[in-house]
């Protein structure tokens, strides 16, 4: 069985991202890039389906010349190769999706396994779009994966709890935090990665149109909030809510 | 402009969060609701009486029981032919239908809206709301998820939408529901409640959580809310955790306790209009932006507050 994880190399999560003066964006330049947190659950569930019947993992990032760190590092934690399209332009959740189908129709997976959401765009739509244009099953969200022979269950946080559904193969899994605890490449992985086979390809080859369909006018830091003040002590915290009609 | 707005409900009542998606809807034109799901005359009737919108199309059919997005997408599209836009709350639901709804019609979804500036124009969040973008779409039909603490509910009463049954589109039989483990609670729903009392990892165990941190929710009638770090320890169900990857909440007051303020927890709270912290650390984050600063050791602190309110 083949699974196919998409990665995305964005802004690292521990990083304060930074607003540009001229509201054209966010700062990207000189700061730590990583993994979408996500995508590394991702590529660990993949590795831990392959004592379950998974004998392939194709990891695929669109995006930058160095993009391919990015996919080193899911090469390094288990996974076997991976393909980049590189572009300079900026490609929408659409366009990822549509890139996406291509290299399904050409892979074949059984399986894709993507982030739910990436945490510089907080869209959460690529899995759920790729699953739309291919017709198959999705299950976001998921929080427990169990592999069977021509179908996956999977368990979903939604509101209020959870939810468990059946979806026959192929299918599109989008993963939330709880699902694994990614592990960490060791040095040997790390250094077997770099042979491991990464091909290059643009979004011409697939013949797929990713022209944005939204224009970003503006980006703004949001209203700050001045921090209050310190109460002393529970009485005078007491006495503040009270005077808001809080409490009684 | 037509839109039609997915109505969130559990079968038998509409979900608040479907209130303030009818407000967002209300800014770009005509609003007409899609209530989908099995045996939802009831809700039909409800939804009809919000105010302000027309048409209730209500799709009735076993394969919508379970709102799978694989079978409720394709009809979304089809009802897509006669309205200019589709808008979902973002709920778990929502943010699952949406997209696959933008595939089938091929245009770009614009997610979590703050603001309607304009017929193609909005606000929303990116980067865990540490920024805000304004971003204008091409597409002719539009598909939007709605941040339901950005806009006023509207009305539940005073509506008189017409109701319209709408044909099934069937099952696209790839996907089956199995079960669900929906928590039953008294207690406020996260998303609508006026007070939220928030506990995180410092409360060090689900006993612990629950001895200091519902006492005081009690008292104050309020949700109950939880960081990541306390869900994924097991002191709290995943349903309670806030943030950029949990629920975005906005109540009048939110209590913090025992939690830093990591910038993806801040994302789900920082619009609350009154914020309360208590926690040792003189220097935690959360301090930054709240309003009141309580520092001390909360197993001490919160037993006081809940006797002394
Ligand atoms: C992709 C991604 C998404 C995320 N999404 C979310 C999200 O949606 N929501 C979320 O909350 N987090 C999220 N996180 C995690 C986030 O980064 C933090 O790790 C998390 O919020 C920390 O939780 P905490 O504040 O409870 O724990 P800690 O950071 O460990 O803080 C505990 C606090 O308790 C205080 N404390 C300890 N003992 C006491 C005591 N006796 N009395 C008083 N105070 C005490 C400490 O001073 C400290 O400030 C996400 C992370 C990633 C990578
Ligand atoms: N440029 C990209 N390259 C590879 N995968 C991507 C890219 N953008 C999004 N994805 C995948 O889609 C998921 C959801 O992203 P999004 O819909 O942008 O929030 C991510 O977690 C990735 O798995």
């Amino acid at each position: 069985m083949r699974v196919l994880v998409p990665v995305k190399r964005v802004l690292d999560y521990n990083v304060k991202p930074r607003v540009k003066a001229d509201g054209s964006g966010v700062d990207l330049a000189n700061v730590k890039m990583s993994m979408n947190p996500f995508d590394e659950i991702a590529v660990e569930e993949a590795i831990r389906l392959k004592d379950k019947g998974v004998t392939e993992i194709v990891v695929v990032s669109i995006g930058e010349q160095k993009a391919q760190e990015t996919l080193r590092t899911a090469l390094a934690m288990g996974a076997d190769r991976a393909i980049l399209i590189v572009t300079e332009d900026k490609v929408e959740p659409l366009g990822v999706a549509k890139l996406l189908a291509k290299i399904v129709e050409e892979e074949k997976p059984d399986l894709v396994i993507l982030g739910k959401q990436a945490i510089d765009d907080d869209n959460n739509q690529t899995g759920q779009m790729l699953a739309g244009l291919l017709g198959v099953g999705q299950a976001t969200f998921a929080s427990k994966v169990e592999l069977g022979a021509d179908s996956v269950t999977v368990t979903r946080e939604v509101d209020g709890g959870s939810e468990t559904e059946t979806l026959k193969l192929p299918a599109i899994i989008t993963v939330d935090l709880r699902l694994n605890e990614p592990r960490y490449a060791s040095l040997p992985n790390i250094m077997k990665a770099k042979s491991k086979p990464l091909a290059q390809k643009t979004a011409a080859d697939y013949g797929v149109d990713v022209s944005p369909r939204l224009t970003t006018l503006k980006v703004v830091e949001p209203a700050k909030r001045s921090a209050g003040i310190k109460v002393a002590d529970v009485d005078e915290l007491v006495a503040k809510l009270k005077s808001m009609g809080v409490a009684k | 402009m037509k839109t039609l707005v997915w109505v969130e409900h559990d079968g038998t009542s509409v979900k608040d969060a479907t209130l303030s998606t009818v407000t967002a809807a209300s800014k770009l034109g005509e609003v007409h609701l899609l209530v989908a799901g099995h045996g939802v005359g009831a809700v039909a009737e409800a939804a009809a009486k919000i105010a302000g919108v027309g048409k209730v199309h209500v799709a009735d059919d076993a394969a919508y029981a379970h709102a799978l997005a694989e079978n409720v997408a394709p009809l979304v599209a089809k009802l897509m032919e006669s309205h200019d836009a589709f808008l979902v709350p973002a709920t778990t639901n929502g943010k699952n239908i949406a997209p696959r709804v933008a595939a089938l019609l091929d245009v770009m979804q614009i997610s979590d809206i703050l603001s309607v500036e304009s017929e193609d124009t909005f606000t929303r969040p990116i980067y865990a709301g540490n920024a805000i973008a304004t971003v204008q779409t091409k597409d002719a039909k539009k598909v939007i998820s709605v941040r339901g603490t950005a806009f006023e509910k509207v009305a539940t009463e005073g509506g008189s939408g017409t109701i319209e049954a709408v044909d099934t589109t069937g099952d696209a039989g790839v996907s089956t529901y199995v079960g669900s483990e929906i928590a039953a609670s008294e207690r406020p729903e996260l998303t609508s409640a006026k007070i939220i009392v928030s506990g995180g990892r410092a409360l060090g165990s689900s006993e612990q959580f629950h001895t200091l941190i519902d006492p005081l929710a009690d008292k104050l009638g309020a949700g109950v809310g939880a960081s990541r770090a306390a869900v994924d320890a097991g002191y709290a169900p995943n349903d309670y955790q806030v943030g950029q990857t949990g629920k975005i909440v906005a109540p009048e007051v939110y209590v913090a306790v025992g939690i830093s303020g990591a910038i993806q927890h801040l994302a789900g709270m920082k619009d609350s209009k009154v914020i309360v912290a208590i926690n040792k650390d003189e220097d935690a984050p959360i301090f930054q932006v709240a309003d009141f600063g309580l520092v001390g050791d909360l197993f001490k602190l919160v037993p006081e507050l809940t006797e002394k309110l």
